[in-house]
């Protein structure tokens, strides 16, 4: 130990993954990046965003569409697709029991939610990645709900918003979750054609095979604020070139600086920025 | 070990891996006649771990594209272990565009361990690179044969992967992550590989198996570039597996080519909208 009093370590290396999100008990809720004590229901109202210093807690899936749509009102989609287990695979323990545990601590069917409605008036089909479920990851089931996303909005002509949080392709279904990424993004291609939208909005953490495919294919891409985006995960970069990555490396500002993201938005502005850019890109010219 | 579909899938890895098989600029000049390098990006740089150009199978133009990696030092250190940059995969894009505008087809061959995970490359966007050929490739109007010739490194493979025939090499592999990545991930101890290569399904029965490829290319014998290393009962073993190789490219290309276009394009897209094991 030096002579002087250690800092507190910075944001990165301290806080874990279940820090970042609000514990589920108590009224109050101490801020991970300032430390000022929050209301549950105070932070509830402002989107799990910190009113002392903009810190973004993650944000869970289904609050996500909730707080998007006009109302608050879609119809939920595809809740029925869940994974398979292709491989049988078993690691510590059987992929079976990861994805029944993953159900039951997160309360959804799989990484992803989707639902369609409609956005400051215009016809939206969405889907929300989620964290808590095996890290967000992306298998066959998250695959097929994004591909029937972009396949409905071609159809119906209406624009795809997808929300990213994920630590990439899910290892347990091995080549099967690597396909995805040419699956959701051969869709995206006809999307493209078809001059609909895609609006991908990244948020924290997005690496990966999810980053290397949907994640920044959008016609407009948004980041959320500090949000870690990067291909390699920070981890893997290091023990490749044996040096401490720089301060802000892959952070929403970093990709903004390099060119990698259209804006950084803070998450209660989401909306209102979602509706400006649907009143650009919903173009009945472009429907003839 | 002739079609030994039985073989342990790290073994597998492990040959695919072996710095004396054939590497994409082998079989350039080997099966492929007149191939003329096609360099840069026009952006940012040249990436020598992506090698591009025109070439001749048979008395048909073709535009070719593979990963590269080096045998010695200098060499590997050149082709960067044959781990392309953002500019490699942008690279690979230009060229399969002229592939579409002089309405030629691509062969595009894989070996690589991953795409570079470094400061620089996320710095110039590395996945914005993977992705954006993704979708590119989806919908390049001209027929696309993919071959694995060694190592399919996740998404730096898949990078040059959509195509409507993806072939792979008896001995080569295709994984979302590398056998010691996926150990060190889930068992916590990079030891476990060769458990994780078994788990994975890396190798070509097993892809061939769940549809996820569609044809092996077999080695009836060590496939080697160097014949003094090759099997003594099949000493041009390299140039037989190639002379294979190049049949089963024609007799693919063959029959690319008589297809109508919007159809060719429509089974491309089908190809890679089944793939995925769901329930519901
Ligand atoms: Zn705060």
């Amino acid at each position: 130990m030096s002579w002087f009093s250690r800092k507190k370590p910075k944001l990165e290396e301290q806080v874990s993954d279940e820090e970042r999100k609000v514990k589920t008990e108590g009224i109050f809720v101490k801020c991970v990046e300032c430390e000022s004590p929050l209301y549950r229901r105070e932070l509830k109202e402002s989107f799990q965003v910190c009113t002392h210093c903009d810190y973004h807690f993650r944000f869970f899936a289904r609050e996500r569409l909730d707080t998007l749509f006009d109302n608050g009102e879609y119809e939920k989609l595809d809740e029925e697709v869940i994974s398979g287990d292709p491989l049988e695979f078993v690691d510590t323990k059987p992929y079976k029991d990861r994805v029944e545990a993953a159900k039951k601590s997160s309360g959804l069917p799989e990484a992803i939610v989707s639902g369609k409605g409609t956005i400051g008036g215009h016809l939206v089909y969405a889907g929300a990645m989620d964290m808590g479920f095996i890290g967000g990851s992306m298998g066959s089931a998250v695959g097929e709900k994004i591909t029937r996303l972009i396949e409905r909005a071609i159809e119906k002509r209406g624009a795809v918003i997808v929300f990213s949080a994920s630590g990439g392709a899910r290892m347990q279904e091995g080549t099967f979750s690597l396909m995805q990424m040419a699956k959701i993004s051969s869709a995206l291609a006809i999307l493209h054609d078809a001059r609909l939208p895609f609006i991908s909005v990244l948020t924290d953490p997005t690496t990966g095979g999810v980053t290397a495919s949907f994640a920044m294919l959008g016609d407009v891409i948004i980041a959320e604020p500090k949000a870690l985006i990067g291909f390699a995960g920070p981890r893997v970069i290091e023990q490749t070139i044996r040096q401490k990555l720089p301060k802000g490396f892959q952070r929403s500002e970093f990709l903004l600086e390099h060119g990698m993201v259209d804006m950084v938005v803070d998450r209660r502005k989401m909306r209102d920025t979602i509706i400006r850019l649907l009143n650009f890109m919903m173009n009945e010219e472009t429907a003839k | 070990m002739e079609n030994d579909f039985n073989k342990q899938a790290i073994e597998r890895v492990q040959t695919a891996r072996h710095p004396s098989r054939p590497y994409a600029l082998d079989i350039f000049s080997s099966i492929f006649e007149n191939f003329v390098e096609i360099h840069g990006d026009r952006r940012y740089a040249d990436d020598p771990a992506l090698v591009c150009g025109f070439a001749m199978l048979g008395d048909e133009e073709v535009v070719v594209v593979g990963q590269q990696k080096g045998r010695d030092t200098n060499q590997r250190r050149l082709r960067n272990f044959g781990m392309p940059k953002p500019e490699g995969y942008r690279k690979a894009l230009r060229v399969m565009k002229l592939a579409e505008k002089f309405k030629r087809p691509i062969l595009s061959f894989i070996d690589t361990p991953g795409a570079y995970p470094g400061i620089d490359a996320e710095e110039r966007g590395q996945a914005e690179a993977i992705a954006f050929n993704l979708r590119e490739m989806a919908g390049l109007k001209v027929p696309i044969i993919v071959v694995v010739i060694g190592e399919g490194g996740s998404g730096g493979a898949l990078a040059i992967g959509i195509g409507d025939k993806v072939l792979m090499m008896e001995n080569s592999v295709y994984s979302v992550i590398s056998p010691e990545g996926c150990a060190a991930i889930l068992w916590k101890d990079a030891g476990q590989s060769a458990r994780a290569a078994e788990c994975l399904r890396l190798t070509a029965p097993d892809l061939l198996r769940y549809e996820l490829i569609d044809e092996i290319i077999p080695e009836h014998s060590v496939w080697v570039v160097d014949r003094k290393e090759a099997d003594s009962d099949s000493e041009s073993s390299f140039d037989s597996i190639g002379e294979n190789l190049k049949q089963i490219l024609q007799r693919n290309l063959e029959e690319l080519n008589k297809m109508d276009e919007n159809q060719r394009m429509k089974n491309r897209y089908n190809k890679f909208r089944k793939m995925g094991a769901w329930i519901g």
